[in-house]
């Protein structure tokens, strides 16, 4: 392979082996050698997976007809993978979720993303055990193809105020499901509009006359043979979107269709043969599901950042712009401060947020594993942390893909170099499993909870700083250190719990009802969750870090050490604002941290491309022309642009039609 | 138009409005005669029907979105051309039409002829000689010939003197030689240049007797008026698909040898004689112009695609209603919650303050320029830095209001027929052309850093930056004023105090034994956060001032509103700077507080008045063209409506079923 120069060079520098990065972020040296191995069999299919016109030069049909394509050929690859490695053996679930999710080829998402990331995960947590005998078979398979339909057009976040029914009729043992309105027309399910033909349908239960809210249910949407939509149900897509235009999201909408009685997933709540309604022995089981899907998503913004600042630092490295000094070459603009103020906090998240989200996703087993001795202590706190988690997450990638977007300048804003589409499906996060400013408010409940309790409960773990930082002399000498900057968050974030309950409670007293006292308070309830995230976030990178360094070469550990400083250091100078309102640091250690978050940068200068090569995307994944291995960032700008179908042919025919009337004045 | 009906929250809306909305329209536009202009020209280009499509253009293939792009150009400009003759309106129709946002509801993705109109016709204009205008202006007026403008290469951008394309003079034949030495070298972006124009000026490096003399510009026949095939030598085509603006044809030009005669050098201002001499220009500071023009239309671009996105948004939020948060009562409109109010209202006070500071921004260059010939052109860098950070400052600011504005709008956001990724596409483009936003705050640094050495000696300092030396010799630490005029003057506080210690910290740098570049490179970070906070203190103050002046004569009612938008712009920002302000100020955190029940109070106070605000902006709907955001609020039918459009929902069962799924399904793939 020829290499761009100065790529080369930057690798030749690198202070660390690549590789055992590689493997700490896979997750051991097998995980590598797995997913290698994945690799090889993708390739061996290069040319039905990336051959052919580029799919941005397709109409919105086609591209979704190429997603088709494209992913039942991945989808058998993985299957495959996964049958001969561990017999269908699906208890470590979110592996196979997220081995699915890495492989995907095509840039705006996969139309099966929601069959694995819900249809199956809901039948794993809802349905009984008969229910998951009879479906999940078929599921995995993909004899069926399903979705999972929760959101309606007029409805949101707010779930109880979904419109559609389902009412049970005792005398045909049947569920009418309908949709009432247009405002209930479900909107959004990926897969729904045209591949999948199962869906779970999310209904107000009605039985005897009674409405028992939400619930589950099983909906045959197309004929397993023909595929036509089935009588009474009216489905399609909802049409064009910023990005993700591959995930075929459509809309449902139901005229009295019948289903079975077992149709109802029944693991919690049921409704037996007569119509008696028998309650959910706890409702916060269904959490669950939820904190699931949410740490999925988390490591899902991973993989996308880590893509966006791969393309970002090897484009920095190999474009040349401006001279530094007079006289001298033009420089590669990965030396300018601006840029690695830009790139490398990047590098640094992916890393943060992906040990955050690993440590809740085993804390979370742990719990599962009390769940089923009947403990469900911990539950509500790992709901607010995933919570938070997933906003601060999905806002933190999206930005800092951008930002590396932006940083490639025009080029970055092409869509060979990947960075739009990436941009998109991290943006789309934002909003989707619930909207980002909804979720901090959640976890905002959380925690004035916890702090209006802060005497008398038992605090967990994640929580547990609350208390700590009260304790006297915590807050007397600022340390400009990663310890000393983690546990003035730890104040900042008391300080703005605090500071929120006290002002709800002064409206309180003025007259207003709690409800709108919280309303009124709620910009900053929203600042305060995410401070208490960024505790979380920060602490866990350290704690993590500190926790596997032993393991790691002394060359890795200087700079994995080095991308937790950095990290501390940019959160402490962009919250520069809370520290200096709430805790001791004076104006002398904002100047010394600036300093030395600049003098960071410049030490992860020389291993920035070995950071990157680290993530080991490769190119047929990362399906970037400014941020190829090779370098080859020019002849592959030149190379995709002549793959445009407008330059197939010299003149286009709009020119005889009407340029050529317009310019002879005959129009 | 027929009457529709309204939705009822919608109507609610506009009859607690408490100031007369006409008045405020009027008050934008710039008077009641040009809201009727505005009004008038608006009818008469949409009744023509160009903009209305049968399949949506999101649906079509690239190429498809072309050639509907050249059809709908060239039936407006045949327009504008059969208007003009029968009117002849001077620009204001082709500003109308092209820049602003009458065009965007016809060309939503982009014009393959703007360019022509924005960098052709206005280089010839200002680099052309006036025997070099009456050849070649006549002709592209007339759409005779159509033109781009060629100057950012594969590998070089910002850079200008970095580029590599060469034009050397041939003394023999009297021509110049165009060529492009290398794959870099080839001019990548230019709008119209792919497929559409016939005709370019390309900026090349000239050379003559041997000798280089930088950037000049040249005119070069791309393609054969006839049959439109590109000429000889030329290499031309399409860059490719991009995040946003697929209407504008952007294209690659590669010169092998290409030759043109003498006078297609541009030469205004520098010329070659036919020996081959070359005699240089009276004066470079006369292109300022044209940049600082295209600058003040960018801001006020910008403008206009913040007041779309927060018209859409706002209307949105009115009719939306979610959750249930005080039990049995129905479920509020989204507009209620302080987290959305806290979105949106302060980007209806950024594009009163963008507006009002670019029209700022020009008189003051008008006012210097008449001056101008006087030789006087002390201010000129200083307008210049002035630009550099509004620019920056106003398209980074509009790329978040639209995308809050989206986000704002949840998952409904995400399509495209809420018009607001559309709308973000254009916006943050305008991020890296045109100047990339990190290096023109760094140009604003410079001149910044240059006044703090001024203010320590004893020279003047120029208007927009003498508050460097009113802070650096106040007292220190006055005790805080909290009041509107008092955070202005905060500001600039922070704004002079980030200046000096970025000087201090080079200082600190070199004594260390960095050289001045390095040292500045190491303190860049702050240089562009200095930059920013300068432009911050001038947009408060002037959209401050501009509102008082702007107010003088209306009614009380709207007198109110506005200032309470000013003071939410001004609050809004301070308690995002608020850690500058504790570092440069003596803000105290009770004052802080204070400030946070300030600015909820503000927007309690907005929100009724929220949806009257942005239908002051008066954008019809086939501008917004967005099914959120419609006049009506009947988002929901509109949803479906636009997506029954997708061809896709054409067929109930898709070819790819047959082809795919169903083997997968069976197991038979």
């Amino acid at each position: 392979m020829n290499v761009n120069k100065d790529l080369q060079n930057e690798r030749n520098k690198c202070s660390f082996n690549v590789r055992e990065l590689t493997e700490f972020i896979d997750g051991g040296k097998n995980r590598t050698l797995e997913r290698k191995h994945i690799e090889k069999l993708i390739l061996a299919q290069k040319d039905e997976l990336f051959g052919g016109t580029p799919e941005d030069y397709l109409s919105h049909k086609e591209k979704y007809e190429r997603a088709i394509q494209t992913n039942v050929i991945i989808l058998k690859i993985v299957q495959d993978f996964m049958r001969d490695a561990n017999g269908g053996d699906l208890t470590n679930y979110r592996d196979v979720l997220t081995t699915l999710l890495n492989f995907v080829v095509s840039r705006e998402g996969t139309p099966f993303a929601l069959h694995f990331m819900m249809f199956l995960p809901v039948f794993l947590s809802q349905a009984d055990e008969e229910q998951q005998m009879e479906w999940l078979p078929r599921a995995w398979n993909c004899n069926i193809i399903g979705s999972y339909a929760q959101t309606e057009l007029g409805h949101g976040t707010f779930i109880r105020g979904l419109e559609t029914t389902a009412t049970y009729d005792a005398a045909t043992k049947e569920f009418v499901l309908h949709s009432p309105t247009v405002t209930s027309y479900k909107w959004w399910p990926g897969a729904l509009g045209h591949t999948a033909n199962y869906c779970v349908v999310v209904a107000q239960l009605h039985t005897k006359g009674q409405c028992h809210g939400i619930h589950s249910f099983i909906v045959q949407v197309r004929d397993e043979e023909t595929h036509m939509p089935l009588a009474g149900i009216r489905v399609g897509e909802i049409g064009a979107k910023m990005g993700l235009n591959m995930i075929n999201n459509g809309f449902i909408g139901f005229n009295h269709v019948r289903i079975p009685r077992r149709h109802l997933l029944m693991k919690h709540a049921q409704v037996l043969e007569d119509g008696t309604y028998v309650k959910s022995r706890n409702s916060k089981l269904n959490y669950g599901a939820m904190v699931f899907v949410r740490v999925v998503i988390v490591f899902d913004s991973v993989n996308y950042l880590s893509k966006a600042v791969t393309i970002a630092t090897r484009f920095a490295a190999v474009r040349r712009q401006s001279q530094l000094k007079a006289n001298e070459p033009e420089c590669q603009i990965i030396d300018f401060l601006t840029q690695q103020h830009k790139l490398f906090i990047g590098i640094a998240t992916c890393h943060a947020l992906k040990m955050t989200a690993t440590k809740l996703w085993d804390t979370f087993n742990e719990v599962q594993q009390q769940l089923r001795g009947g403990n469900l202590e911990r539950l509500p706190e790992l709901h607010a942390l995933a919570c938070c988690l997933k906003a601060v997450s999905t806002a933190d990638t999206a930005a800092l893909a951008e930002g590396g977007r932006r940083a490639c300048g025009g080029h970055g804003y092409m869509r060979s170099s990947g960075l739009p589409q990436t941009c998109a499906v991290l943006d789309a996060a934002c909003t989707f499993e619930g909207d980002n400013t909804v979720l901090l408010l959640q976890t905002a409940r959380f925690l004035v909870k916890v702090w209006r309790g802060l005497d008398t409960l038992k605090l967990t773990p994640t929580v547990a700083y609350l208390r700590t930082t009260l304790t006297e002399g915590f807050n007397d000498k600022w340390e400009n250190t990663v310890e000393g900057i983690i546990k003035g968050f730890q104040t900042v974030s008391m300080r703005k719990i605090s500071e929120c309950v006290s002002c709800m409670a002064k409206r309180i007293m003025s007259g207003m009802s709690q409800e709108e006292a919280w309303n009124m308070t709620s910009v900053q309830l929203v600042a305060a969750a995410e401070s208490h995230c960024r505790v979380i976030i920060i602490s866990y990178f350290h704690e993590e870090f500190v926790k596997v360094s032993s393991s790691f070469s002394p060359a890795l550990r200087r700079v994995m050490k080095l991308l937790v400083e950095l990290y501390t250091l940019y959160w402490a100078l962009d919250k520069l604002q809370d520290l200096l309102k709430y805790t001791s640091i004076s104006k002398t250690n904002t100047e010394q941290l600036q300093e030395r978050y600049e003098d960071t940068l410049n030490a992860l200068r020389p291993d920035a491309v070995g950071l990157v090569d680290a993530f080991d995307i490769m190119d047929e994944i990362l399906q970037s022309t400014l941020g190829a291995y090779d370098g080859r960032v020019y002849e592959r700008l030149m190379e995709e642009a002549l793959k445009s179908p407008l330059n197939a042919e010299p003149v286009n025919r709009s020119f005889h039609q009407y340029l050529k009337p317009l310019m002879q004045g005959k129009l | 138009m027929t009457k529709t009906k309204i939705n009822a929250d919608l109507i609610k809306e506009r009859s607690k409005c408490t100031f007369n909305i006409t008045e405020l329209t009027n008050l934008i536009d710039g008077g009641a005669h040009l809201t009727e202009e505005r009004k008038k020209r608006e009818e008469k280009v949409l009744k023509e029907g160009i903009h209305i499509d049968q399949v949506p253009s999101e649906y079509l293939s690239h190429k498809e979105k072309y050639e509907l792009a050249i059809k709908k150009a060239s039936l407006m400009f045949k327009l504008l051309r059969k208007w003009q003759e029968e009117e002849n309106t001077g620009m204001e129709n082709y500003r109308a039409v092209l820049g602003g946002a009458l065009g965007s509801a016809i060309l939503e993705d982009g014009s393959p002829l703007t360019l022509h109109y924005v960098m052709f016709i206005p280089t010839l204009m200002g680099q052309g000689t006036v025997e070099q205008q009456a050849y070649w202006i006549g002709r592209a007026f007339n759409v005779d010939i159509i033109g781009t403008y060629a100057q950012t290469e594969l590998g070089h951008g910002t850079f200008v003197r970095g580029l590599e394309t060469t034009a050397t003079y041939d003394p023999k034949t009297k021509e110049f030689v165009l060529h492009s030495p290398s794959l870099t070298a080839y001019k990548w972006w230019p709008g119209g240049l792919a497929h559409t124009a016939n005709y370019c000026i390309v900026m090349a490096q000239l050379y003559t007797a041997g000798k280089c003399h930088g950037i000049h510009a040249f005119i070069v026949q791309l393609r054969d008026e006839e049959t439109h095939m590109p000429l000889p030598g030329i290499k031309v085509g399409e860059i490719g698909a991009k995040l946003g603006m697929n209407g504008t044809n952007n294209g690659f030009l590669g010169l092998e040898h290409v030759r043109i005669p003498r006078e297609h050098m541009l030469m205004k201002n520098a010329k070659v004689l036919e020996d081959g001499t070359y005699v240089n220009s009276p004066s470079s500071k006369l292109t300022y112009g044209t940049m600082m023009f295209v600058r003040v239309v960018l801001v006020n671009d910008m403008c206009n695609y913040m007041a779309k996105a927060v018209t859409t948004a706002t209307r949105y939020s009115a009719v939306r209603h979610q959750s249930q948060p005080k039990p049995d009562e129905p479920e509020p409109q989204i507009l209620d919650y302080v987290t959305q109010q806290h979105k949106l209202f302060v980007g209806i006070a950024s594009v009163h303050a963008f507006k009002l500071s670019a029209n700022w921004l020009w008189n003051m260059y008008n006012n210097v320029t008449a001056e101008l010939e006087s030789g006087d052109m002390e201010r000129l860098p200083e307008l210049h830095a002035l630009s550099c950070c509004l620019k920056a400052v106003s398209t980074a600011d509009a790329a978040q209001c639209v995308e809050r504005c989206r986000l704002a709008c949840g998952g409904h956001g995400y399509m495209l027929s809420s018009n607001l990724p559309t709308s973000y596409g254009l916006v943050t483009a305008a991020c890296t052309y045109e100047g990339e936003n990190t290096v023109l705050l760094l140009q604003t640094a410079r001149y910044l850093v240059k006044a703090w050495q001024q203010a320590a000696g004893a020279s003047q300092l120029t208007p927009t930056v003498a508050y460097i030396r009113r802070v650096t010799s106040g007292r220190r630490a006055p005790p805080f004023d909290s009041s509107l005029t008092g955070l202005i003057d905060a500001f600039h506080t922070v704004a002079a105090g980030k200046i000096g210690l970025c000087v201090a910290n080079i200082e600190k740098r070199q004594k260390e034994g960095l050289s001045y570049e390095d040292a500045w490179n190491m303190t860049s970070v702050q240089l562009t956060q200095a930059s920013e906070a300068h432009c911050r203190a001038i947009l408060l103050l002037t959209y401050h001032e501009q509102t008082e002046m702007q107010c003088k004569n209306a009614s009380p009612e709207l007198r109110e509103v506005l200032s309470q938008l000013v003071d939410l712009y001004v609050v809004y920002w301070t308690l995002q700077c608020v850690g500058d302000l504790l570092r440069f100020t003596s803000i105290s955190e009770r004052d802080i507080e204070r400030l946070q029940r300030w600015y909820e109070d503000l927007l309690s106070k907005l929100r009724p008045n929220a949806v009257g605000l942005v239908d002051a902006f008066d954008i019809r709907d086939e501008i917004l063209h967005s099914a959120l955001g419609a006049y009506d609020g009947r988002v929901y039918e509109r949803l479906m409506e636009e997506a029954l459009k997708s061809p896709l929902n054409a067929e109930p069962v898709n070819r790819s079923f047959h082809q795919y799924l169903k083997p997968l399904m069976q197991g038979k793939l």
